[in-house]
């Protein structure tokens, strides 16, 4: 470990280089400062401003039917919200589409992307196909879906639930609303996995069939750990992704029996309620949990750009 | 330790390209064997062929006297070290090595009885606990060849294993490539693009070209008698000379005069070939077989032909020097040669219209001026420009020997 450490020393920016850059080296940096300052001011624009809006507003009383009653109220929302029964039914309902729906796509998007990734004839036609669900616009999708699971009409419901309706029920409701969004967002997750594949080299792989490892071994200690990086990241972002899921919940079931996520009763709030304070608060703390879910990933599993790990870290 | 043997193996790629044709080779138990050749000629797919890596296409392989062909490379029990050293980056040392014996489901404490000893072998001690990342390239290559030899497989394959090493460490891992090898004993394929390496590791060289094997031998059987233009060629640094000849009925019109034909010369010619008439023929010649006229002894001096041409450049060894002369006239042509030329990593060939000699230290020829150079006929070969066949060889089968 000793060895290692002393290694990487020399690859990590210690505060004390910055006394002795040169000029170029400073010139540099400052050229570099100035062709992100656009981008940075964009971002600030569009990103950094309405958050702390929305946070100012979280602190207030604030709902568009009584305008008079306008009040700041510290942390008041916070305790509301936390101390209320739909919001964590909300949470609950959404945390489970998350893990559900994150966790199947991970598992289909790696074997798709294994498929991807070996198949030799016609591989631009597989990829198309594969990526057909992610192209369509989500509402087009879920709208399709919700079709398909009308008693009577759909062929999905007449095929699988004749005498149900599976949507007007919560277990029901759920189930579908998590294939929807599987279907929808596996080739995403493939496409991120087959870029992890193409980390890996083929002679390592051969190495370790010549070491005596079988095609699941092999999968196991080798292309796992050397794709580790792009798995992450290919999590993260459809945690994140999967958490404030909306539109499919929105045309499916509109919140009905249950079903609502956190996304979809904040904007029930703010824009059926017109309760900016509430709905303000809820937004931030959806934006807390993501935050919290990416800080997990980063800090605790190493989540880097795929490519970027140097096999240094563990 | 087992033997290997190739029968008539081809390989054919799906996309229809034959990477190699029918390649017949024996290879006995213990034995260090080199594939050699251009870059693209069928090296590595031979050797994955070997290792399972590839389906053989048609033909046998025999390992141990078992047919292994349709054999999934773990139960081939062969190592292989490759060229980009394929360690597993998120392993430590250790664990690279000892990874081949772990997934055997052998006992703890023999894995690290033997990754222990290899690593004491190789001098990796040391660095048992790091990452590759944080190795040498020399270190890298060391654990590459640490996690063949711990499992003590039947077979040993090198694909190009020290390519990606500088010169120098390229040297030193050479004979501790070679050390290791003798002292294990185990049979040994390794590949190589590098005539160099292959002239000093292997007990014996297998020359090939576009799939097919060219000719197979001990190195110096290959450097004395190569059976074509292109084994010539490859074989040798600087390269052999190659001149056009016209053979008429008692000497050879060459760019550099008219050689007399010697009764060796004049036997083959009658052997290979109708009697009378003029005759194309390629003329070669190795630099050190030319020698400074002034320092020739007067016995050695009837073998000889002398002629005189201008010194391009001279280049000093402190052994002897390489001297450049500048030759008139016509070069030879022949596929062998235009394929020697294609792959200028393999062999150094000399530009065209030069001539490489290697003279005694003490020869006092300068650039610029002319020189008079003597010309060891007896070492002369003689080449049909058709077929790139060596016509001036005794044996109908040279250098097809087997130890
Ligand atoms: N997977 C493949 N598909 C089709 N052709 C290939 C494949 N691998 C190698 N080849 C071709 O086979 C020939 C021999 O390749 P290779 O054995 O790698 O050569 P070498 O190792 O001697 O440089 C080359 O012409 C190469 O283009
Ligand atoms: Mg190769």
């Amino acid at each position: 470990m000793s060895v290692q450490e002393k290694v990487r020393i020399p690859a990590r920016r210690s505060p004390r280089t910055k006394a002795v850059l040169s000029e170029g080296k400073r010139q540099e940096r400052r050229l570099g400062w100035l062709l992100c300052a656009p981008a940075a001011i964009v971002m600030v624009a569009v990103t950094a401003y309405p958050i702390i809006y929305s946070v100012w507003l979280s602190l207030q009383r604030y709902d568009l039917k009584f305008p008079d009653q306008k009040e700041f109220v510290g942390l008041a929302n916070y305790a509301t919200v936390l101390s209320n029964g739909y919001w964590w039914s909300a949470f609950g309902v959404t945390a489970l589409i998350t893990v559900i729906s994150v966790t199947a796509e991970l598992v289909l998007g790696m074997g798709l992307a294994l498929i991807m990734h070996k198949t030799v004839v016609g591989r631009g036609l597989v990829r198309t196909s594969a990526l057909i669900p992610y192209g369509i616009v989500t509402v087009v999708a879920a709208f399709s879906w919700r079709y398909a699971w009308t008693p009577g009409t759909g062929y999905l419901a007449n095929l699988v639930t004749p005498d149900g309706a599976p949507l007007t029920e919560r277990a029901g409701a759920l189930a579908i609303i998590v294939l929807a969004e599987i279907w929808k967002t596996t080739p995403f997750m493939a496409l991120l996995l087959m870029a992890g594949l193409a980390l890996v080299p083929d002679d390592l792989l051969k190495a370790a069939s010549m070491d005596g490892a079988s095609w699941w071994q092999r999968f196991t200690k080798v292309m796992l750990p050397v794709m580790k990086p792009a798995v992450l990241v290919a999590l993260l972002f459809r945690t994140l992704d999967a958490f404030r899921v909306f539109d499919n919940i929105y045309v499916l079931t509109a919140g009905a029996n249950e079903t609502s996520s956190v996304s979809m009763i904040a904007y029930n709030n703010l824009m059926k309620g017109l309760n900016l304070g509430i709905g303000s608060t809820m937004s931030v703390l959806i934006f807390l949990t993501v935050a919290i879910i990416a800080f997990i990933f980063v800090k605790l599993f190493g989540t880097a750009a795929p490519g970027s790990d140097d096999g240094t870290r563990r | 330790m087992a033997d290997i043997v190739l029968d008539k193996v081809s390989k054919k790629y799906p996309d229809g390209t034959v990477a190699v044709h029918d390649v017949d080779l024996e290879i006995a138990d213990g034995e260090f064997i080199i594939l050699v050749g251009p870059s693209g000629c069928g090296k590595s797919t031979t050797l994955n062929m070997i290792a399972g890596l590839e389906d053989i296409s048609s033909g046998e392989l025999r390992i141990g006297g078992e047919r292994v062909n349709d054999r999934a490379p773990k139960d081939r029990d062969i190592a292989m070290v490759f060229q980009s050293y394929a360690l597993y980056p998120n392993m430590t040392v250790r664990e690279n090595m000892a990874f081949p014996l772990r997934l055997a489901k052998m006992d703890r404490k023999v894995v690290d009885e033997k990754v222990g000893e290899a690593a004491r072998v190789l001098e990796l001690t040391d660095y048992l606990d790091r990452r590759p990342a944080n190795l040498s390239g020399g270190q890298r290559q060391r654990v590459a060849m640490g996690r063949a030899i711990v499992r003590s497989p039947k077979a040993f394959l090198m694909d190009e294993p020290l390519s990606n090493l500088d010169a120098k460490l390229r040297v030193q891992m050479r004979t501790q490539v070679s050390r290791l090898q003798k002292q294990l004993g185990t049979t040994t394929v390794y590949v190589t693009h590098d005539q160099t390496e292959a002239m000093t590791l292997g007990d014996r060289v297998v020359v090939m070209r576009g799939g097919y094997i060219q000719q197979v031998g001990d190195p110096q059987t290959l450097y004395d008698q190569p059976r074509n233009l292109f084994v010539a060629g490859f074989i040798g640094s600087p390269a052999m000379n190659f001149l056009p000849a016209e053979a008429e009925e008692s000497l050879l019109r060459t760019p550099l005069g008219d050689l007399p034909l010697t009764d060796r010369l004049r036997a083959s010619l009658a052997r290979t070939g109708p009697a009378g008439g003029a005759r194309q023929l390629i003329v070669g010649v190795r630099p050190e077989h030319f020698e400074d006229a002034a320092l020739v002894e007067d016995s050695q001096r009837p073998k000889g032909f002398e002629f005189t041409a201008p010194v391009d450049l001279v280049e000093s060894m402190g052994s002897d020097k390489y001297v450049y002369f500048t030759v008139e006239g016509q070069r030879a042509s022949a596929a062998d040669l235009e394929d020697l030329a294609a792959d200028a990593g393999g062999a150094d060939l000399p530009p065209q219209d030069s001539l490489v000699t290697r003279l005694s230290a003490e020869s006092r020829v300068r650039g610029g001026a002319d020189a008079k150079v003597w010309m060891n006929l007896d070492k002369l070969h003689l080449f049909d420009p058709s077929d790139g066949r060596n016509i001036t060889l005794t044996e109908d089968k040279p250098g097809a020997h087997a130890d």
